[in-house]
């Protein structure tokens, strides 16, 4: 049988809805589902808020990217380079980025404390320190949850993350989980392989043994479970899928982004805002550089960096998308001031710099210092959470926002972060 | 063929009345085991400290089937839950653990913790070339086989030399090399760091990893104690090797003389930087202040006879089995795993900023396991016929506040609902369709392997750190939608599982019994079995392709995939 996805907006669609909505939805109100499945999907265009995050796992070096300091005995053989935004200057191997700085801003004043991997990584994405007894709600996940109105249409996830895992959900529930895809926008398992109507049929018994389950009172996961069956059912079944597919961009297009696995994500990514979707992450590993750090970064990480985020920044101008959509560029700290025996450099998280751009952000503008040697902060210091509250308020999220934890504690957003105000005019 | 599906039918004639007599049987016994005992008065005077209520006994098939998955990595087959719901001998929940602990089961038993302490050992993460997981595995299965003690488990993982890959034309192979032989180098960089920070995670309940840098802030972590770990395994190198004009490498542990990064070899230092870029030397310190010889030569006699020399892995495999850590760490890890929650969480995090929920009955176990001679078998065996253990998962109004997934200490008033691993979700669908049997050896392992690379993602970290999208979300509800293995198990063939059932002469009530019992370990409810007719009804009695459906959404439930 023909795949059933693969017929966009056609019979079988409508034939499929016809049935599902005799089925009841698992979890949400028969209503609520069927109506959100026959909503039209050409609605979709309409402006709305989103967040593209470039996650770079590992730790990558700032002081070589974004914050050179070409005296300094342990600045590194790289020499830095004006751009297209007044009096800033980056890394040489970074020509084209060099080119859109006047659209971005580098925060060269961060400082925190976590330079383990997984610790640095949580924090990072959720502004909390690991704690043993709550599990917090990541970028994608808050961002997801507070724009999801929006987009009312949207039957794909509104949390993706290509090519890596992101950070999950945590107190706010399995349903704002992150949508994991690899870098081809390949979704295994999509095709049903029965007809709709007999999926429909399946569907009723399974909601018949999941809400006796959830009835019983053993526990949220039992709930949770079910509403990942509604929204699996929603995405198996939507046009909007194609937004994956990034082989149907055109190829001047894809050039530009490049071939690279990151080049694709970032290009998947920019379909997927234009689709609907508040929050996507794309991976690229790699900067955990302990030894051979500069052949490494010359070579291989910011060729591949450049081209693709480049071609992000200037399409998403291009398109007058850049303006609702934030940019930022992270990892989980950076690397030491000092190169190591190895000729690498170590974890290092008291200064370091991150990279944001696009929505309500002001553009081409530098934040803040590091010392001559780059081992201290010499302006003020901003935290994870500060630059968590400045991207929430840079698309319109209020920061006056408070979730409750499952504990019944109050949360406030962003971990009462306070605004980067020299990055809003 | 007929007389097992008759005897299927029998099971659920039986049921309800088993399940009238477990309520009754006294699921409070300890069988007079003493370490049962005092599991139940720990945690029952807990609940009587917190002013909570347990929830009931679980039913007799929930238990069965908690038992077979926890102890062996899948659900019970029909056949298996017909013995224990028909049996009634008032030991039989201690007869069936010892049948789950013994002979018949050695297979499975270590087939399923093979599983666990891979993923324990080395991750998911299939990508690190210098791991050789058939080679890991095959040593966890032999351990587990023969039940090896834990404490020399341990040192035979931290002292482990020789090959890590079972080829032929190499000699000296030693599976439990496969712990430590991707952990010592980082990027070039040949220091042990992953090594020391695994082995005080995993054996000790610490870690250590964050004090590799600075200071903890939040607990007594100290730089030096770090690096004065690392100290122990200066001595260890893993050796890349290439067989000529092959792709094919492995990697040989070997211990050498470690000539100290200051030169001399008598008092073998390694120099650390402190965040202000001071440099500071460590020695050999265990964790408690012990410290051993300072030389970094290996034991051996000068001509005179005069013994030198120190091997600091052997010394340190002899302190981790000393300290308390060491019990407690794999008694709380064990209870986690048949739990769903360790005393502590994570459940490899002891340190004095995270307390247990249960101290006495952490100390007490760990001091009990002690004495058992580090018998994991028998440990498994206390828990699962403790009380706490037999609960319902059912909440009730008295103990509905008892909710770690709230972030209270857990209180085990009710079992506490978990997802399958995926491994035992692999296992369980073999068991549920009847497809267990064909599956054994290495080729079903990769097999196996192949399909649990879908679900694994790789962070990009030096440190091989990974995660699962096996986690409840919508790429694991796919698989289970669609994915193959389920295709297959719902597939109709010849001979299959459900063309068995179809094929029968039961009437159609019972054939969907047999389908309930066989994956959830109950009949189905009359709104179930009313839904399920009118789905025969509807494909016109096509009976085959009406239990399809049906299977499919048993296979999809909560219920299925949910220990509870």
């Amino acid at each position: 049988m023909a795949r059933f996805i693969d017929v966009p907006d056609g019979m079988s669609r409508r034939h499929f809805m016809n049935h599902m909505a005799g089925a009841a939805a698992l979890a949400a109100p028969a209503t609520a589902f069927t109506n959100s499945i026959l909503a039209n999907a050409t609605d979709m265009r309409k402006r709305h808020k989103a967040a593209i995050l470039l996650w770079m796992g590992g730790g990558p070096s700032s002081m070589d990217i974004w914050d050179l300091k070409p005296g300094a005995p342990t600045g590194g053989p790289f020499k830095q380079i004006s751009t297209s935004a007044d009096g800033v200057a980056i890394c040489e191997h970074m020509p084209l980025m060099a080119k859109q700085m006047h659209h971005m801003a580098i925060v060269r004043s961060m400082s925190t404390r976590e330079a383990d991997h997984m610790r640095g990584r949580y924090y990072m994405h959720t502004g909390y320190v690991p704690n043993p007894n709550v599990e917090h709600p990541s970028y994608g996940a808050v961002i997801s949850h507070e724009l999801a109105d929006q987009v009312p249409n949207l039957e794909i996830p509104p949390f993706v993350s290509v090519g890596g895992g992101s950070v999950g959900p945590g107190f706010l529930g399995m349903t704002w989980a992150p949508f994991v895809v690899d870098s081809n926008g390949n979704v295994r398992n999509l095709d049903m392989g029965v007809d709709p109507a007999r999926l429909a049929q399946r569907m009723e018994m399974l909601a018949t043994i999941e809400k006796r389950f959830i009835g019983e009172r053993r526990g949220a996961s039992a709930d949770d479970h079910a509403k990942v069956l509604d929204k699996t059912v929603k995405l198996m079944t939507s046009p909007q899928m194609d937004a994956f597919k990034v082989m149907k961009e055109p190829k001047d297009i894809q050039e530009k982004y490049g071939t690279s696995g990151f080049g694709r994500g970032c290009l998947m990514a920019r379909r997927l805002v234009e689709a609907g979707v508040p929050f996507v992450e794309v991976d690229l590993g790699g900067w955990d550089n302990h030894a051979n750090i500069f052949p490494t970064l010359q070579d291989q990480k910011l060729p591949m960096l450049d081209q693709a985020m480049s071609a992000l920044v200037a399409d998403l101008a291009d398109r007058g998308m850049l303006d609702d959509t934030v940019v930022m560029w992270m990892g989980e700290f950076s690397r030491t001031p000092n190169i190591n025996g190895g000729g690498g450099r170590d974890h290092w998280a008291r200064s370091w710099s991150v990279v944001v751009g696009g929505g309500g952000f002001k553009r081409g503008v530098v934040v803040g210092e590091t010392s001559s040697d780059g081992k201290e902060v010499v302006s003020e210091a901003y935290s994870s959470q500060d630059l968590m509250a400045s991207v929430l308020k840079s698309l319109g999220i209020s920061l006056e926002t408070t979730f409750t934890a499952k504990n019944g504690r109050p949360m406030k957003i962003a971990n009462s972060g306070k605004v980067i105000k020299e990055l809003f005019a | 063929m007929r007389s097992r599906l008759t005897m299927l039918f029998q099971v659920v004639a039986i049921f309800a009345s088993a399940a009238a007599v477990a309520a009754e049987s006294g699921v409070a016994d300890h069988y007079g085991i003493p370490q049962v005992k005092f599991i139940n008065e720990q945690i029952s005077s807990g609940w009587t400290e917190s002013g909570l209520q347990p929830s009931p006994a679980a039913t007799e098939g929930e238990w069965c089937r908690r038992v077979h998955l926890d102890l062996i990595g899948r659900i019970p087959s029909a056949k298996e839950l017909h013995q224990f719901l028909t049996d009634s001998s008032p030991t039989k929940r201690p007869d069936l653990v010892s049948r789950l602990l013994g002979d018949d089961y050695t297979d499975e038993y270590a087939r399923h913790w093979t599983d666990v302490w891979t993923t324990v050992l080395i991750g998911r993460d299939v990508t690190n070339e210098r791991v050789n997981r058939p080679g890991m595995r095959q040593y966890l299965r032999r351990t587990f086989s023969k039940n090896l003690q834990y404490d020399r488990f341990m040192e035979e993982l931290v002292t482990a030399v020789g090959t890590n890959a079972n080829r032929k034309n190499i000699d000296g192979f030693n599976g439990a090399t496969n712990f430590l032989s991707g952990k010592m180098e980082e990027m070039g960089v040949e220091n042990g760091v992953q090594a020391t920070a695994k082995t005080a995670q995993i054996f000790l309940g610490l870690q250590v990893q964050c004090t590799q840098c600075h200071n903890h802030p939040f607990n007594k972590g100290k730089q030096n104690q770090f690096w004065e770990l690392n100290a122990f395994f200066r001595q260890t190198r893993a050796l890349r090797r290439f067989e000529e004009s092959q792709d094919v490498q492995w990697v040989e542990l070997v211990d050498e003389d470690f000539a100290g990064e200051g030169g001399n070899p008598e008092e073998a230092e390694l120099y650390y930087e402190l965040r202000n870029g001071l440099m500071k030397v460590a020695y050999p310190v265990f964790v408690d202040g012990t410290e051993v010889a300072k030389s970094g030569y290996l034991p051996a006699k000068m001509e005179d006879g005069t013994a030198y020399g120190v091997h600091r892995r052997k010394e340190l495999a002899q302190l981790i089995k000393a300290s308390p850590f060491f019990p407690k760490a794999i008694v709380n890890r064990m209870w986690g795993h048949f739990f769903g929650y360790g005393f502590t969480k994570p459940v490899d995090d002891l340190g004095e900023h995270n307390p247990p929920s249960h101290p006495e009955l952490l100390d007490g176990l760990a001091e009990r396991f002690r004495e058992q001679s580090f018998d994991l078998k028998e440990l498994a065996r206390w828990l699962v016929l403790s009380k706490p253990y037999a609960v319902s998962s059912r909440s009730t109004a008295a103990n509905v506040r008892d909710d770690p997934a709230l972030g209270e200490k857990p209180k085990f008033t009710h079992f506490y609902l978990r997802q399958m691993q995926a491994e035992e979700l692999y296992e369980s669908l073999l068991t549920a369709t009847e497809a267990g049997q064909a599956a054994r050896g290495e080729e079903a392992a990769k097999k196996k392997d192949a399909w649990l690379a879908q679900f694994i993602i790789a962070f990009g970290t030096d440190e091989g750190d990974d995660a699962t999208t096996f986690n409840g979300s919508i790429p694991q509800v796919l698989m289970m939608f669609n994915g193959e293995m389920v295709k297959e198990a719902v597939s109709t063939g010849k001979g299959g599982f459900l063309d068995k059932v179809a094929g029968s002469s039961m009437n159609n009530g019972a054939k969907i019994d047999t389908l309930y019992m066989a994956a959830l370990a109950r009949k189905p409810s009359s709104s179930e079995l009313s839904m399920a007719n009118r789905m025969v009804a509807a494909r016109k009695g096509d009976v085959v392709g009406a239990l399809q459906d049906v299977w499919w959404a048993v296979l999809n439930s909560n219920e299925f995939i949910i220990k509870h």
